[in-house]
C-alpha cells in the first residue's frame, strides 16, 4: 500500500499528483499488479481533499489500464509499468550517483544540476523527436 | 438533477443597503462548493436566505428544488452550521446528541456515537468548556447525524487553530465520501477550500462575480505576461479580469474558451487563489461606479 501525498505550491491539480504518484509508485516497483490502491476514504481522510479529486484520479487509472475497481472492495493495480527495465535501474541509479558526485566536486549546486539535467534531457528528448 | 441551491434575482435589502444583489446563482448537487469573498460580501446573507433564517427582499431561492425551510421535511433535508458553530454551553455533549435525536426525524444515534467516540469527546462534558475545534466537531456531527442531502457550513474553520482546521476538514471530506451529502461553505480564506471545494463562488459588494466547477474555471483562466500592451488591443474572446503594467511590462488574466496563440505573450496556469483575488480587485476596482449603477435600477 502506497500513501499519497499533496505538493500545495506545485501548481499540479491534485488528481493528477493523485495519478503521477501511482505511476511513480509503479514504474519504482513499489506497485505491483495485484495491489490495493488507499480507499477514498482513506486518501480523504489523510489528505482533507475532495472525494471527487480520488474519484477522479482513479477513473482516468482505470481508463489508462492501471487499476481496476472491485465494488464493495476497492481499487487495485491491474498493470505494471517495470516491465524487464526494472533490472536496469539499479546499475544507471549508480551511474547518475556518480555522475552526481563529479557534478557537486566541480562545484555545481543543486539548482544548477537540476538545470543542466533538465536542460540535456530536454533537448535529447527535442532530437529524438527531430 | 435538481440544482442544491438555485437562486434567481435575489436580493436582500437593509435599509438602503443591498447587502446582496440580484444574485443567479445554480450549484450542481455532489459538489463541495465553496463560497468565497471578503467580509461583509453577502456569504452569511445568501446562506441564511438558503436556510429560511432570512426573508429574500426580491427575487426568488429554491434549495433542493423546495421552497427553504418550508416544512419539515424540508428542514430534515438540509444541515446547517451557523458561524462559529454554535452549541448550548451549559449542555453536556450527549445532551446535544439527545437534543438531536429528538429534534430530527432522520437521526442516525449510531453515526453521532460512533463520531463522538472518534474524536474522543467525553459525552459528560459541558459544551462550554470544549477548545474551539472539539465545539465545531460537536455541531459538525449535529448536522451530520441528521443524514442530510445538502449541508451548509457558515465559515465552519475560521476560529480554528490550523489543526483543527485540517482535522475538521478532513471530518467533514470524510462525510462527503460516505453519505454522499452536498456541500455549500463560505470562507474568506482561499487556502481552507483550495483542497476540499470542486465547485466555486465568489462573491463580493453583495454580488455574485464569477461561479463554476473549479477545474473548469482553472482551465479558461490564464495568467499572461509580456511587453507592455493595452488590454483593449486583445481578441475579443479574451475577458480581461485583472490587468498591472509596469513601464516595459503587462501582466493580464484573462477568461477564455479559445487556446491563446500571441508569442508575445508567456502564458501561465492560475491556481484558485490567484482567481479569487483577481475577481475580488476587480469588484473592489469598479466600486467607486456602484452608486451610478444602483441609481439606474
Amino acid at each position: 500500500m502506497i500513501e499519497f501525498y499533496l505538493d500545495s505550491r506545485s501548481g499540479v491539480a491534485p488528481y493528477l499528483q493523485l495519478i503521477q504518484q501511482v505511476r511513480q509508485a509503479l514504474r519504482l516497483g513499489l506497485l505491483r499488479e495485484g495491489d490495493q490502491l488507499p480507499t477514498v476514504k482513506d486518501v480523504v481522510r489523510r489528505l482533507a481533499i475532495n472525494p471527487n479529486t480520488v474519484l477522479k484520479a482513479y477513473r482516468e487509472l482505470e481508463y489508462e489500464g492501471l487499476a481496476a475497481a472491485r465494488a464493495g472492495i476497492g481499487t487495485f493495480v491491474t498493470a505494471t509499468l517495470t516491465d524487464a527495465s526494472l533490472a536496469a535501474h539499479g546499475p544507471l541509479r549508480r551511474d547518475l550517483r556518480r555522475w552526481l558526485a563529479r557534478a557537486r566536486r566541480a562545484g555545481l549546486d543543486d539548482d544548477s544540476i537540476e538545470a543542466l539535467f533538465l536542460d540535456t534531457f530536454r533537448s535529447a528528448a527535442g532530437e529524438d523527436i527531430a | 438533477m435538481t440544482a442544491v441551491l438555485e437562486a434567481r434575482g435575489l436580493g436582500k435589502r437593509y435599509g438602503r443597503l443591498w447587502a446582496l444583489a440580484d444574485c443567479t446563482l445554480s450549484i450542481p448537487p455532489g459538489h463541495v462548493a465553496g463560497l468565497v469573498g471578503p467580509n461583509g460580501a453577502g456569504k452569511t446573507t445568501l446562506l441564511h436566505m438558503a436556510v429560511g433564517l432570512l426573508q429574500p427582499t426580491s427575487g426568488t431561492i429554491e434549495v433542493l428544488g423546495g421552497q427553504p425551510a418550508a416544512g419539515p421535511a424540508q428542514l430534515a433535508r438540509v444541515g446547517f452550521l451557523a458561524q462559529d458553530a454554535p452549541t448550548y454551553a451549559g449542555l453536556s455533549v450527549a445532551d446535544h446528541l439527545r437534543l438531536g435525536a429528538h429534534l430530527n426525524p432522520g437521526w442516525d444515534a449510531r453515526l453521532a456515537h460512533d463520531r463522538i467516540e472518534a474524536l474522543d469527546l467525553n459525552p459528560g462534558q459541558r459544551a462550554g468548556k470544549l477548545s474551539g475545534g472539539e465545539r465545531a466537531q460537536l455541531a459538525l456531527t449535529l448536522a451530520v447525524a441528521k443524514r442530510p442531502e445538502l449541508l451548509i457550513l457558515d465559515e465552519p474553520v475560521a476560529s480554528l487553530d490550523p489543526l483543527a482546521r485540517r482535522e475538521f476538514l478532513q471530518d467533514l471530506m470524510e462525510a462527503v465520501a460516505e453519505q454522499q451529502v452536498s456541500v455549500v461553505l463560505s470562507s474568506h480564506l482561499v487556502a481552507d477550500l483550495e483542497r476540499v471545494c470542486d465547485y466555486l463562488i465568489v462573491l463580493t459588494t453583495g454580488r455574485v462575480q464569477v461561479a463554476g466547477e473549479v477545474e473548469d474555471l482553472l482551465a479558461t483562466h490564464h495568467l499572461l505576461t509580456g511587453p507592455r500592451r493595452d488590454p483593449a488591443t486583445l481578441p475579443a474572446s479574451q475577458h480581461v479580469i485583472s490587468a498591472s503594467h509596469t513601464d516595459r511590462q503587462t501582466t493580464l488574466l484573462v477568461r477564455t474558451d479559445a487556446p491563446i496563440h500571441d508569442p508575445a505573450w508567456t502564458v501561465s496556469q492560475v491556481g484558485m487563489e490567484d482567481l479569487v483575488l483577481a475577481y475580488m480587485s476587480q469588484a473592489a476596482g469598479s466600486r467607486g461606479r456602484k452608486p451610478a449603477l444602483e441609481a439606474q435600477r
